[in-house]
């Protein structure tokens, strides 16, 4: 483990992939996360056996990032909201390659170019596809330092353990806050287990194809019903949350990312104030962790989901709560960071239904 | 506890290690601490500024929207935050490049002349480690000797002399507090 | 009996599925040839295109990976970057590298990507059935230029390969033909130092091969060749158009 260090959430990330094992990064300039890029670039430079390049495009990193991935090697590619939009295309080939992937996204206010402040707006895009076809990506949301570094990790061993991408979602506010973080002891890449698809030119063995063309339907319904099955086992194999509070709570608050944070200091607020609150974060979004919060929700009062969005994990919410208590809404879109005290009123509003679905 | 304090000034003043040096210091004591940036579009126009909570529990929110301290390294920047200070709370001026007060009755105003201070020690740019001094005595939040060794660690790989004059000019920012009580 | 003529050994042993008069079937055939007398069967990786040789992997007995339509020169990227010891070339058409894949061929080409493209360039989208392609010349029908190309409303053909020269990472781009004996010769020649300076580590190189597409163009294989001698080659003159190598 390295000494307790403070750094930005981009930094984190990129240190966190390099001892996880990422020998190739690809990337375009897009604010917030270019920290990330040239923190990659410069630690790269160093080591004779990784990989940059700055990509003419969006889409040209996420092929090159095919590209390299198809070589076998631990590859990432980051980006931020309009920049992930371009990915989409890559994405959608490298869940039908199976080819394991990182990708980064800082999320940023938006629809369109928005602007660079920390939002929520992605979940839909991150969590239900993206692109374009019958695929899933895992989705790990950290909302401290450390979990940066931990989750930049668990990914890595993730897209290779399934053979998928795996996105890690944050945003502006999660990639430029410095934390004290420790690192886990750097991987040694080579003691990585062969790749036993991987191309590497047909050296005494028959040659390898790495395709996502199916043009005959039942081979390409096979495909679909591999990736569920996969898919399948992902959910039950890694579905991850924080139950902060939650015993004895009344209200509890569904967010993740920076939203929970922020939610947690509410529940702290409301707590000294009497009303027993807790917070549930999901800390993967794909899979979500819906069963355990159905299995909480019998026991509720009511249910706030806070996002920096207008609503699109409580879509995911109330799909498990199925009406067991009510699931209301509060949200701050457009790169609006809530404060704690914001929330709290929120919070302390539920019981006589002053609960405003936004701001 | 837990307390929120914005650095504020224009690029050259050293905002960024000001918060980043008070951040280190408070993680070396196992405080939890965020250090928060402004980036992008923002700091385009020549201004800096950032955002260190030191808190005994853990953070919610890395960003201060009524710190208990925010630090006004020149002019525009006093004009900027004086309202969002915590009624209470404590306002550190550089009064070397702002000679007007705030418009607030309810907090505590701090002026301390750090152009000055650091040009007396022949270490101009060490302006921001004054203002840190004068910071460290009237807050509380981190202990001088964690504030020492943690310009040493952020310095780290730098000349010995550089890492001098920042822990002189903390020390010298220190006096002045506590000789203008 | 000697033997005179015979399968490449990195051609697969099967039928290809391509259009009496096609080019592509020659092209893979010199590919192969190519592969097989460098001896780098075991250390070439392929990345084919969306387009007629979508299944190109059916063909090459090489590693492959497949690409987005118009993004094989940055998964070549990819994969060269990876393993800078083997052999990467990609194999597309004129609607996937100089139209969708403009941008990734040229700056793949300015990054002096040490890659080859074998560029099949037919003047039409063959694979979607005839469309406008970024190489049809003008007055050629097409399905989506019915009465024929109108530069002013259709734009004109685009020399990619001419701006390909401009970047000072390609090293050696050379177009040729299929349509005849002498063609074929020169475009085998012209594949295999295509190959040995990407091996030699020098840069960016690309073969455009003119091909008939007697299908789409509503001609017979003769027709084909004729037009591709008399009209197209005109506008896509035959030639080295760089060679730094």
């Amino acid at each position: 483990m390295s000494a307790k260090t403070l750094m930005r959430g981009t930094h984190v990330l990129g240190e966190a992939a390099i001892r996880s094992g990422c020998r190739a990064y690809f990337g375009y300039p897009i604010t917030p996360q270019n920290e990330l890029p040239e923190y990659m670039a410069s630690s790269f430079a160093k080591m004779d056996d990784a990989v940059f390049v700055q990509a003419e495009s969006e889409l040209a990193s996420i092929n090159m990032v095919i590209g390299a991935s198809a070589t076998g090697a631990r590859v990432m590619t980051s980006s931020s909201s309009p920049g992930i939009s371009l990915k989409q295309e890559g994405i959608s080939y490298l869940a039908a390659m199976e080819l394991p992937a990182v990708i980064v996204n800082m999320m940023r206010g938006g629809p369109g170019l928005g602007n660079i402040a920390p939002a929520q707006g992605d979940y839909f895009q991150a969590t239900k596809g993206g692109g374009h076809g019958d695929y899933r990506l895992i989705v790990l949301a950290p909302a401290y330092g450390q979990e940066i570094a931990d989750m930049t990790r668990q990914a890595f061993d993730l897209a290779d353990k399934y053979r998928t991408p795996v996105m890690i979602l944050g945003d502006g506010m999660m990639g430029q806050m410095m934390e004290p973080v420790v690192f886990p002891d750097p991987l040694d890449v080579s003691k990585f287990p062969v790749k036993d698809w991987a191309l590497t030119g047909a050296k005494g063995r028959p040659s390898r194809i790495i395709r996502s063309l199916w043009l005959d339907p039942p081979k390409e319904e096979e495909l679909n019903w591999r990736l569920v099955r996969k898919y399948e086992a992902i959910s039950q194999e890694i579905t991850d949350q924080e139950i902060y509070l939650c015993d004895d709570a009344e209200i509890v608050v569904v967010a993740y990312g920076t939203a929970a944070r922020i939610a947690k200091g509410a529940v702290h607020r409301v707590r000294s104030q009497g009303i027993k609150a807790g917070l549930f974060r999901p800390k993967t979004l794909w899979p979500f962790p819906g069963e355990v919060l159905a299995s909480m929700s019998k026991n509720l009062e009511h249910i706030v989901v806070f996002e920096m969005s207008t609503g699109q994990m409580v879509e995911d919410v109330r799909l498990y709560v199925e009406g067991r208590c009510p699931v209301s809404f509060y949200g701050r879109p457009g790169g609006v960071v809530s404060t704690p005290e914001e929330i709290a009123g929120v919070l302390s509003g539920v019981g006589s239904g002053l609960i405003k679905k936004s701001a | 506890m837990s307390l929120k304090i914005i650095f504020s000034g224009f690029g050259g003043q050293g905002v960024l290690m000001m918060g980043y040096v008070l951040a280190f210091a408070g993680m070396n004591e196992d405080k939890h601490v965020t250090f928060l940036p402004s980036y992008g579009a923002e700091v385009r126009g020549g201004t800096a500024n950032c955002t260190v909570v030191v808190s005994d529990e853990e953070i919610a929110s890395p960003i201060a929207s009524s710190p208990e301290f925010v630090v006004a390294m020149n002019y525009p920047s006093m004009i900027k935050y004086q309202n969002m200070v915590k009624p209470g709370g404590t306002m550190f001026l550089n009064s070397d490049l702002i000679s007007e007060d705030p418009a607030r009755d309810d907090i505590n105003v701090v002026k301390a002349p750090v152009n000055t201070l650091a040009h007396e020690m022949k270490a101009d740019r060490s302006l921001n480690m004054v203002m840190l001094g004068v910071v460290a005595v009237k807050t509380d939040m981190v202990s001088e000797d964690a504030l020492m060794s943690a310009i040493e660690k952020v310095l780290q790989g730098k000349k010995k002399s550089l890492i001098e004059m920042n822990q002189n000019a903390l020390k010298a920012g220190m006096k002045f507090a506590a000789d203008n009580n | 009996m000697k033997k005179v003529f015979s399968r490449p050994k990195s051609l697969k042993d099967v039928p290809f599925h391509y259009c009496p008069g096609c080019g592509h079937s020659v092209i893979h055939r010199l590919v192969c040839e190519v592969i097989d007398e460098l001896g780098i069967q075991d250390k070439t990786i392929g990345v084919p295109p969306a387009g007629c040789a979508v299944l190109a992997y059916n063909y090459f007995d090489v590693d492959m990976c497949e690409a987005p339509h118009g993004r094989a020169a940055a998964v070549a990227t990819g994969i060269k970057r990876m393993l800078p010891d083997r052999v990467v070339f990609t194999y597309q058409g004129d609607g996937d590298i100089a139209a969708i894949g403009t941008a990734e061929t040229i700056h793949a080409a300015n990054r002096g990507e040490r890659v080859t493209c074998i560029f099949v360039n037919n003047a039409v989208y063959g694979m979607t059935g005839g469309q406008m392609a970024p190489t049809t010349i003008p007055g050629q029908v097409t399905t989506t230029s019915p009465g024929g190309r109108i530069p002013l409303r259709d734009g004109n053909p685009l020399d990619l390969s001419a701006m390909l020269a401009l970047a000072a990472g390609s090293v050696f781009i050379e177009r040729t033909t299929v349509i005849n004996p002498k063609g074929v010769n020169r475009t085998k020649k012209a594949i295999k130092k295509a190959f040995q300076t990407q091996i030699e580590d020098k840069g960016f190189s690309l073969v455009e091969v003119l091909s008939p597409c007697p299908t789409n163009w509503k001609m017979s294989p003769a027709e084909s060749v004729n037009w591709v001698e008399e009209t197209m080659s005109k506008i896509f003159p035959i030639q080295v158009i760089k060679d730094v190598a």
